[in-house]
C-alpha cells in the first residue's frame, strides 16, 4: 500500500511541474500589466516602472519563472494584488465554502446517481429504464446556471423556502442556516453529476449482469437481492470508482459557475473575480492549487481503485 | 498479382456492406433518430429561421419593452424591445457554430496529437504528460482563463474550449492507436514495405474513427453548454450580437419580472445539448459498444 502511494506520487511529479509551468504561462498570456493594476489608473509612468521593478516584472521571462519556482519551493504562492492578502490565506478563507458545497453535492449525487443507474440496469428496456435514462440525459444537457436561475425564481422568490444567495458559515450561523444556504446550490450542482453517474453505473451494471456468475447465482437460488446487490453491484462498483476522478473534476468545474450564480464566496468565485480583475498572482496561485488538487484526487482515486479491485496494480 | 486484383473488389464489397450495416443500425436506433431530428431541426431553424421572422435581432423599440409572449412576440421581448424569438434564432447560428468549431478543432488537433503519441512511442511520455497537465485544470476554468486572455469574442471562446477538449480527444485517439498498432494487419502492411504515413492514413486513422466521432458529438454538446456558461460569466461573444449564452446573461437581471427573456434561449441550449447527447449515445452503441462515457 505504502509502495503504491509513493510510486504514484513520484510518477505525478512531472505532471505537477508542468501544471506549475502552465499556470505561469496562462498568467503571462493575460493582456495588461500587473504593475498598472497595482499602481492604479492615475499613476505616473515612473510609479508604474518602480512597481514593475519591485515585482521583478522587468526581468526576462525565464528568470521570472525560475524565481516563481524558487518561491513555490519555499511554499510561497504569492500575494493577491487586489485583496491585500496572500494567495494561500485567500484560498484558505474560502476553502470551507467550496468544500461544504462539494461535500453536500457529493452526498446528493452518489446515492441518487448510483441508485438510478442500478435501477435502470435492472429494469433494462422497461419503462423504469427509459424514464431514468431520460432524467439522466436531461441532467447532462441542461445548463446549470440557467436551471439555477429558474430554481431561484421558484424556490426563493415565489415559495420563499430557501435564500437566493449568500453563504451562512457552519460554525457561526449554525447548521440549520448553513444547510439552508447550501441545499439549493448543491442540488443544482448535482444535476449534471447525477446524470453522468447514473449513465455510467447503468452501463457498468449491464456489463456485470450479463456475466456467467450472475446466471450461476440465480441458478443456485440465491435471492434476487443478494444476486444484484452483492454479486452484481459490488463488481459494477469497480467501474464506478474509475469515474470518481471525473465526477470530482466536474464538481470543481461546476462549482465555479454555481458559486457565481448564488454569490457563494468560494474558491471558484475567487478565481473568476481574479481573472476579471486581472489579479495575476491570484490567478496563477489558484490555478496551480486547482491543478495540484486534481492530480492528488486522481492519485486518491487510483488508490481506492486498488482497494476495490485487488487485480489492479501500479508498479 | 491475380490474387490482389481478385481480392480488391471483395474487400470493397465487404467494406460497403459494413458501412451499410452501420447506417441500418443507426436508422433503427431510437435515441439516435430522436437526436438527429432535434439537431437537424435546430440547425435548420438557425439557418432559415431568421428570414422567416423578418426582424433584425438588434432592432430596439422602447415602446415594446418587456412584452410577454404574444402573437407579435412569440417568445416575448427584452429590455430594449427586441424580439426574443429572432434573437434566439440568430443566437443559434453563433452558438451552434461555436459548438461545431470546437468539435472540429479538437477533433483535428486531438487526432494529430493522439496519433503521434500512440504511433511514435518515443514521444508518448512527453506528449501525454503535457496532456495530463492540461487536463488537471477543470475544463471550464481553463476556458475562463484563456477566454479572458484572448478577449471577449466568439473566436477566443472557440480557442479556449478547444484547448480544454484537445487533451481529452487526444487521449481517446491514442488509446485506439495503441490497440490498432498491435494488430496483425498493421504488421503485414509494415512488412510489405508501407511507410509510416501510408500506414497512419490508410490503416490507423480509419480504425480510430468510431470512438473519435462519438467523443466529438459529446464535445459538441459540452461546448454549447460551456459557451452559455462563459457568456454568463461575461467572457462570451459580446452583445449586441446574440448568442444563446449572452441572451440568458442579459435576461438574468430581469429573470423574475421577464422570465421569458432567459427561458427560451435556455431551452434552446438544453435541446441542442440533448440532441447531441442522444446522437452520441446512438453512435456509441453502434460504432463502439465498449466505449465508456468520457469527460
Amino acid at each position: 500500500m505504502f509502495r503504491t502511494i509513493s510510486v504514484r506520487l513520484i510518477q505525478s511529479i512531472p505532471v505537477l511541474l508542468l501544471v506549475a509551468v502552465l499556470s505561469f504561462i496562462l498568467m503571462h498570456l493575460l493582456p495588461g500589466d500587473p504593475a498598472v493594476v497595482i499602481a492604479g489608473a492615475d499613476a505616473t509612468p515612473a510609479a508604474v516602472e518602480r512597481i514593475r521593478r519591485e515585482l521583478g516584472l522587468d526581468l526576462p521571462i525565464w528568470q521570472q519563472l525560475l524565481s516563481w519556482f524558487l518561491n513555490l519551493g519555499q511554499g510561497k504562492f504569492g500575494s493577491s494584488l487586489v485583496l491585500n492578502q496572500t494567495v494561500l490565506s485567500a484560498v484558505a478563507e474560502r476553502l470551507p465554502v467550496t468544500m461544504s458545497l462539494a461535500a453536500l453535492s457529493l452526498a446528493i449525487t452518489l446515492p441518487i446517481g448510483i441508485a438510478l443507474g442500478v435501477l435502470a440496469a435492472y429494469f433494462r428496456g422497461r419503462w423504469i429504464d427509459a424514464t431514468v435514462m431520460a432524467i439522466a440525459l436531461v441532467g447532462v444537457s441542461v445548463p446549470s446556471f440557467w436551471i439555477a436561475i429558474l430554481s431561484v425564481i421558484l424556490f426563493s422568490v415565489t415559495l420563499g423556502w430557501v435564500p437566493s444567495a449568500g453563504y451562512a458559515p457552519l460554525l457561526t450561523a449554525g447548521p440549520g442556516a448553513w444547510f439552508a444556504s447550501l441545499i439549493q446550490p448543491a442540488t443544482v450542482l448535482s444535476l449534471f453529476q447525477i446524470g453522468f453517474l447514473a449513465r455510467m453505473t447503468r452501463s457498468a451494471m449491464l456489463d456485470v449482469l450479463d456475466q456467467d456468475f450472475i446466471r450461476t447465482a440465480r441458478a443456485k437460488g440465491v435471492s434476487e437481492w443478494r444476486t444484484v446487490g452483492k454479486h452484481g453491484f459490488r463488481n459494477a462498483l469497480v467501474a464506478v470508482v474509475t469515474v470518481g476522478g471525473i465526477i470530482l473534476s466536474l464538481l470543481i468545474g461546476g462549482s465555479v459557475i454555481v458559486e457565481q450564480v448564488f454569490a457563494l464566496p468560494g474558491i471558484g468565485r475567487l478565481v473568476v473575480q481574479g481573472i476579471l480583475a486581472r489579479d495575476y498572482p491570484l490567478i496563477q496561485g489558484t490555478m496551480l492549487l486547482f491543478g495540484f488538487a486534481f492530480v492528488l484526487i486522481n492519485i486518491g482515486v487510483d488508490i481506492v481503485y486498488t482497494l476495490v479491485d485487488p487485480r489492479v496494480r501500479y508498479d | 498479382m491475380t490474387d490482389a486484383t481478385l481480392a480488391a473488389p471483395a474487400v470493397q464489397i465487404l467494406a460497403e456492406r459494413r458501412r451499410f450495416r452501420v447506417v441500418r443500425k443507426l436508422a433503427a436506433h431510437r435515441s439516435f433518430k430522436i437526436g438527429l431530428v432535434l439537431v437537424v431541426a435546430l440547425v435548420l431553424c438557425a439557418i432559415i429561421g431568421p428570414w422567416l421572422t423578418g426582424i433584425d435581432p438588434t432592432t430596439m423599440s422602447i415602446r415594446y419593452r418587456f412584452k410577454p409572449p404574444s402573437a407579435r412576440f412569440p417568445f416575448g421581448s427584452d429590455q430594449y424591445g427586441r424580439d426574443i424569438l429572432t434573437r434566439v434564432l440568430y443566437g443559434g447560428r453563433l452558438s451552434l457554430s461555436i459548438g461545431f468549431s470546437v468539435a472540429l478543432i479538437s477533433g483535428i488537433v486531438g487526432t494529430l496529437i493522439g496519433v503521434t503519441a500512440g504511433y511514435f512511442r518515443a514521444l508518448d511520455p512527453y506528449i501525454m504528460r503535457l496532456m495530463d497537465a492540461l487536463m488537471a485544470f477543470p475544463a471550464i476554468l481553463l476556458a475562463i482563463g484563456i477566454g479572458a486572455a484572448l478577449g471577449a469574442q466568439a473566436s477566443s471562446i472557440v480557442v479556449a474550449l478547444a484547448v480544454a477538449y484537445v487533451p481529452r480527444t487526444a487521449r481517446i485517439v491514442r488509446a485506439s492507436v495503441l490497440v490498432i498498432r498491435e494488430m496483425e494487419y498493421l504488421q503485414a502492411a509494415r512488412v510489405s514495405g508501407a511507410g509510416d504515413l501510408h500506414i497512419i492514413v490508410k490503416h490507423v486513422l480509419p480504425n480510430c474513427l468510431g470512438p473519435l466521432i462519438v467523443q466529438l458529438t459529446f464535445i459538441f454538446a459540452y461546448a454549447i453548454l460551456a459557451e452559455a456558461a462563459l457568456s454568463f460569466l461575461g467572457i462570451g461573444p459580446p452583445p449586441p450580437a446574440p448568442s444563446w449564452g449572452n441572451i440568458i446573461a442579459e435576461g438574468r437581471d430581469y429573470s423574475v419580472e421577464a422570465w421569458w427573456v432567459m427561458l427560451f434561449p435556455g431551452l434552446a441550449v438544453s435541446l441542442a445539448a440533448l440532441g447531441m447527447n442522444l446522437l452520441g449515445d446512438g453512435l456509441r452503441d453502434v460504432l463502439d459498444p465498449r466505449l465508456k462515457i468520457e469527460n
